[in-house]
């Protein structure tokens, strides 16, 4: 009696405690990140105005802008995904829906893992081997595209894939089971069911693509000449739509910046690009959230 | 009256009654585990016949072999023939698309898909070129009638599926099944995640679709099968025991196994 009670009484405590101590680790991860977040913002934000966001960096001079550099980081991500969302669409569907279980598959998984561990500066220095050099694509947005599309390559293929795998097997079968063929079972039954994981994946990723810095140094360039808005022609290397100039992206203008920047206000330049980028793919979160309760809401008529 | 043979399997090809299809010799292989040994089962056209077994007796896969969605399953083998209208449908020179608007299927777990009440009936359709607007309405509210579900979402049609119960779920998933205008409909215990009240709708539009469908139902629920079955098929350990009419094999199997097994000794 007297043994079951106390085994009762150290049971309660040591679950209490291990309660507070996953609370305090919890709450110590929030502070850790807000922290960061609130000093980012604070030193960044009074830097943040519209001749920054617009005007173009200066070399040598205090009071440069941002602009360039903040539209390359967009169009350089609007290239990369045009590039790796059909590939690892393909890839991902390929893998969940018709691989079979085999030693070729389970090598091409592994694959994609190392693939996703590589580092990134290992990838900008193969994509300046290979595109910026073979195939002459000189440091241009499509090299940084190309270099990007491999750094994103596994992560979107393995949410694709991941996707596609959360939608219960009983879907497929009733697809098949009204006559439809595989591939119309897949693309109209499979993939707009898992559509919500699919695009609040390709958002985070597009977050990570948006900051990536190393990758870039060596294929997109660190240089962001003039671009003329007016110019459509996009063989030419002054229109703001060539994928063949070399375009300095805001996470590279950072690191240039602090690294090598001749600049007297350095420091503000890089405070205020910092916080930038932090909104930037903070919206990128936030929208990928949005779509995706959306999207979900629209299919279910229930909201998550 | 029961006889010491080991099964009694009756034969309806011999009883000059329609059939709407039968199986010969029929063996199902999962990797190298043999679950189905050598089954051959005739069923009557319009009527419905019952699959009953304990768990793991092989009636699932012996229905899921009849449209052949046993084929999706990595490392399955099918042997024997399947006869429908005369044609072996186990074999390669088969379509499987078309039999399968044939030869439909309602599922144990239901399974509508992310897409409004309307589009999980017409979908399919659709997909197979039917384009005409008011032919599609038409359909939607004749087999919604059918499966009992029409008015309770009439006015909700363009509105997710997924949002519905389990039983209007399951009722939904027979409507999109019968829209196909199937000549046969395999049951996989369509009943057995639902409530007693919802179980009763779907028995009920069971009983209404036999004047023009052919049904088989794999059903754990003996009750079930007794009520609403003209043939009852009795499976243990992947061998058909006893098949014949279901009054017959409730009331007087032939097989001591059957007798058994009915009246509640295991199972």
């Amino acid at each position: 009696m007297n043994y079951k009670y106390s085994k009762t009484r150290r049971t309660q405590l040591i679950d209490r405690l291990a309660y507070k101590v996953f609370y305090v680790i919890a709450i110590l991860i929030v502070l850790i990140l807000a922290a960061l977040l609130i000093y980012i913002l604070v030193t960044g934000l009074p830097h943040i105005s519209w001749h920054f966001l617009t005007g173009k960096s200066k070399p040598f001079q205090a009071g440069g802008g941002i602009g360039i550099q903040l539209f390359n980081s967009f169009y350089l991500l609007i290239l990369t995904m045009l590039i790796s969302v059909p590939i690892s669409l393909g890839a991902g569907i390929w893998l969940s829906e018709y691989a079979k279980k085999n030693r070729l598959t389970n090598l091409i998984r592994t694959t994609i893992e190392i693939l996703s561990s590589l580092p990134s500066v290992v990838v900008g220095l193969f994509g300046f081997i290979l595109f910026v050099l073979q195939f002459h694509l000189g440091f241009s947005l499509l090299s940084g595209a190309l270099a990007l599309t491999i750094f994103s390559l596994p992560l979107l293929t393995t949410n694709v894939e991941n996707a596609l795998q959360t939608v219960h097997f009983t879907q497929r079968e009733a697809g098949l089971a009204l006559g439809l063929s595989r591939i119309e079972t897949v693309l109209k039954i499979v993939v707009p069911a898992a559509l919500p994981n699919i695009v609040t994946g390709m958002i985070l990723a597009a977050g990570r693509v948006f900051g990536e810095a190393a990758a870039l140094i060596y294929t997109a360039g660190q240089s962001a000449p003039a671009i003329n808005f007016s110019n459509w022609n996009i063989f030419d290397l002054s229109s703001f739509l060539s994928p063949f100039r070399p375009a300095e992206t805001l996470a590279v203008h950072i690191w240039k910046v602090n690294s090598e920047g001749l600049i007297p206000d350095a420091s503000s330049v890089s405070a205020g690009a910092s916080a930038v980028l932090i909104i930037a793919v903070l919206l990128f979160n936030f929208i990928a959230r949005y779509l995706s309760n959306r999207i979900y809401q629209h299919m279910t008529g229930v909201k998550s | 009256m029961i006889t010491d043979t080991e099964t009694y399997i009756r034969d309806l090809n011999k009883e000059g009654n329609e059939i709407a299809i039968s199986t010969d010799d029929l063996h199902v292989w999962y990797g190298s585990h043999e679950a189905i040994h050598g089954i051959s089962l005739a069923f009557e056209r319009f009527k419905i016949s019952a699959l009953i077994g304990a768990s793991g007796s092989g009636k699932s896969t012996y229905l899921r072999s009849l449209n052949r969605m046993n084929d999706n399953i990595y490392g399955t083998k099918v042997l024997g023939k399947i006869y429908y209208r005369g044609l072996n449908i186990n074999s390669d020179k088969i379509d499987v698309y078309e039999m399968r608007k044939h030869i439909g299927m309602v599922f144990q777990q239901p399974n509508p898909f992310a897409k409004s009440i309307y589009d999980n009936i017409t979908f399919a359709l659709k997909q197979h070129g039917e384009k005409n607007k008011e032919k599609l309405d038409e359909i939607v509210e004749k087999t919604l009638k059918q499966a009992a579900l029409w008015d309770q979402v009439k006015d909700k049609l363009d509105t997710s599926a997924l949002a519905l119960s389990g039983g209007q779920a399951q009722r939904l998933c027979i409507a999109r099944a019968i829209a196909m205008q199937p000549d046969i409909l395999l049951m996989d215990e369509p009943a057995s995640a639902l409530d007693p009240v919802s179980t009763q709708a779907v028995e009920d539009t069971m009983v209404q679709l036999k004047d023009n469908y052919t049904i088989i139902i794999v059903t754990h629920n003996m009750q079930q099968a007794a009520r609403i079955s003209d043939y009852t098929a009795f499976f243990h350990q992947g061998d058909v025991y006893e098949y014949d009419q279901t009054k017959n094999i409730f009331l007087h199997p032939h097989i001591k196994l059957t007798d058994d097994y009915v009246s509640g000794h295991f199972g």
